[in-house]
């Protein structure tokens, strides 16, 4: 499998102040991916520069023929006004934004995808439900919907199961899996370490700075973990310029 | 005698006018109006109605009483001030309702002294914050708020999606569009043309009147957007038709018949709107099967 995206020596923050700092690494086409770390990791700032919504402080990121629009992205609180007057149906629909564009109509084809889509998530009979209406998961369900349509080549999920119950976690996971069959290349970041055991063939291990990178089972060893921990200091306000050279 | 005190008015030229205009009006005010709401961009558009009338004035300064230089001075305080209020909210610490109500007062302020200045009287002066009675909407006026009118319509047509994306889900937009911010800022634009438009039929006190509660009556009514929309423009309508008779038969400005008219409309939904209304929520009947 040849590589999607690179990360050389890539330090990214805010104010100056590194939140990931010298990254290097490969993420192999078709791979799944589990981000792992502390909270304050980083892992949330990688994600945001993988889409490409901040710029590196030093470092860079290289996509590899990836364009902006071949990676899906849901964020970790998606910013989404609950109370705007839009249906389930509708907001779906908007997965298909880079087939139909600013103008586009919506063809026999769509909604059939539209469809599909819904009932991979179980939201069939949600249609016209206002957004406002749906629980914490149904609205998790109804974002894999719209990410399903999508059909991006790079997936990134920013703790995508978060207060969500296992039903539905399992139900969304099922998805991940399917993606990964489908060759998609996939990046989560997640807590729950068994669900990363249990799914994810590879695992970084971030803490401001690369912990371990590489299977699963190699990356999550106890040491490692403490490793995580122990590097995951807060900001120092008066942090001297950083001074590493590039490797 | 209600037939006469419908139709009657017809006969007067002016009334037609008027008429046309808060047609005109209402078919653009209502969807800005209910972007402008589901934006939470309400007190914007109040700020910038206050904000045209420095332009307005320095129009009607140079060259008096006339349409054309009063709508250019209009339009470029508008964006001026849709700017300059966006920029000091993102480059200072204030929160963009402090700076917001800052522009609103200084702009009046420096309004009413421009066109003071310039010598107007006082009923003249009411009829700038007020609007005139609707004897007197005249042929240009009624046409720089029809072709107000129509390129809202088709230009709101046009950024219909991006608009509506970036109300519900801005990051989510941001991932697959840059066409938010050409949205954003054509909507800007859209809404200083309807406040222009306000401005003639209503004046600048209450311009806001005819954009902000026909969409504040339609919210209570409906949860799909398209629906309220409709909704909004037809309130808008109605608020209008009444408050230009309302007007002509009590010889009140149009500013506060409108408004009042619409703001009767809005009291009827708090209490009796099937979305959140008062009298539902207080009586809401049996809890349901599932």
């Amino acid at each position: 499998m040849s590589e999607q995206l690179q990360f050389r020596d890539l330090t990214l923050g805010y104010d100056r102040h590194p939140a990931v700092h010298h990254l290097s690494g490969t993420v192999r086409s078709g791979s799944l991916t589990a981000v792992v770390g502390p909270n304050g990791a980083g892992k949330s700032t990688l994600f945001k520069a993988v889409v490409g919504a901040i710029k590196p402080l030093a470092g860079r990121i290289e996509r590899h023929g990836v364009r902006p629009q071949d990676i899906a992205y849901l964020p970790q609180v998606a910013d989404i006004d609950r109370t705007f007057p839009i249906s389930v149906y509708d907001m779906v629909a908007m997965g298909l934004w880079h087939g139909r564009g600013l103008f586009g109509g919506i063809g026999h084809k769509d909604r059939d995808r539209i469809e599909t889509a819904l009932s991979a998530v179980g939201l069939t009979g949600f249609e016209q439900r206002p957004i406002g209406t749906l629980s914490g998961g149904q609205m998790q369900r109804m974002l894999f919907a719209r990410l399903l349509l999508q059909d991006a080549r790079v997936i990134v999920l920013d703790e995508p199961f978060n207060a969500i119950d296992a039903k539905t976690s399992s139900d969304l996971l099922d998805l991940v899996r399917r993606w990964h069959a489908e060759q998609r290349t996939v990046l989560a970041a997640l807590h729950d370490l068994e669900v990363v055991k249990a799914n994810f063939p590879e695992t970084l291990l971030l803490a401001r700075e690369l912990v371990a990178w590489g299977g699963t089972r190699d990356v999550l060893t106890p040491e490692n973990m403490l490793k995580a921990r122990r590097m995951c200091e807060a900001f120092d306000e008066r942090a001297e310029a950083c001074v590493a050279v590039a490797v | 005698m209600l037939f006469q005190m419908l139709f009657e008015p017809l006969n007067d030229v002016s009334v037609r006018h008027s008429l046309a205009a808060v047609l005109a009006l209402a078919l653009s005010a209502g969807p800005v109006g209910v972007f402008l709401m589901l934006r939470r961009m309400s007190l914007v558009g109040d700020a910038m109605s206050h904000a045209i009338l420095p332009g307005v004035a320095l129009g009607f300064l140079a060259a008096g009483l006339s349409v054309l230089p009063m709508t250019l001075g209009g339009l470029a305080a508008g964006f001026l001030i849709a700017l300059l209020a966006g920029a000091v909210s993102r480059a200072t610490a204030l929160q963009e309702d402090a700076s917001l109500a800052v522009f609103l007062l200084v702009s009046l302020a420096l309004g009413v002294v421009i066109v003071t200045v310039k010598g107007i009287d006082v009923e003249q002066l009411m009829e700038f914050l007020f609007g005139e009675t609707a004897a007197k909407m005249n042929a240009d006026k009624l046409l720089v708020i029809a072709v107000n009118a129509t390129i809202s319509i088709v230009a709101l047509a046009l950024i219909y999606r991006p608009l509506a994306l970036d109300c519900v889900d801005p990051g989510f937009l941001r991932s697959v569009s840059r066409a938010g911010g050409v949205a954003h800022l054509t909507f800007l634009v859209l809404l200083v043309l309807n406040l222009i438009s306000a401005f003639y039929a209503l004046g600048t006190l209450l311009g806001m009147g005819i954009i902000i509660i026909p969409a504040a009556i339609a919210r209570f009514w409906t949860r799909d957007i398209s629906m309220m929309i409709v909704l909004a423009i037809a309130s808008a309508f109605l608020s209008g038709l009444a408050g230009v008779l309302f007007a002509f038969h009590a010889g009140i400005p149009s500013g506060p018949a409108v408004t009042l008219a619409a703001g009767i409309g809005y009291a009827a939904s708090v209490l009796f709107g099937r979305v959140g209304g008062l009298v539902w929520r207080l009586f809401p009947g049996r809890h349901l099967e599932a």
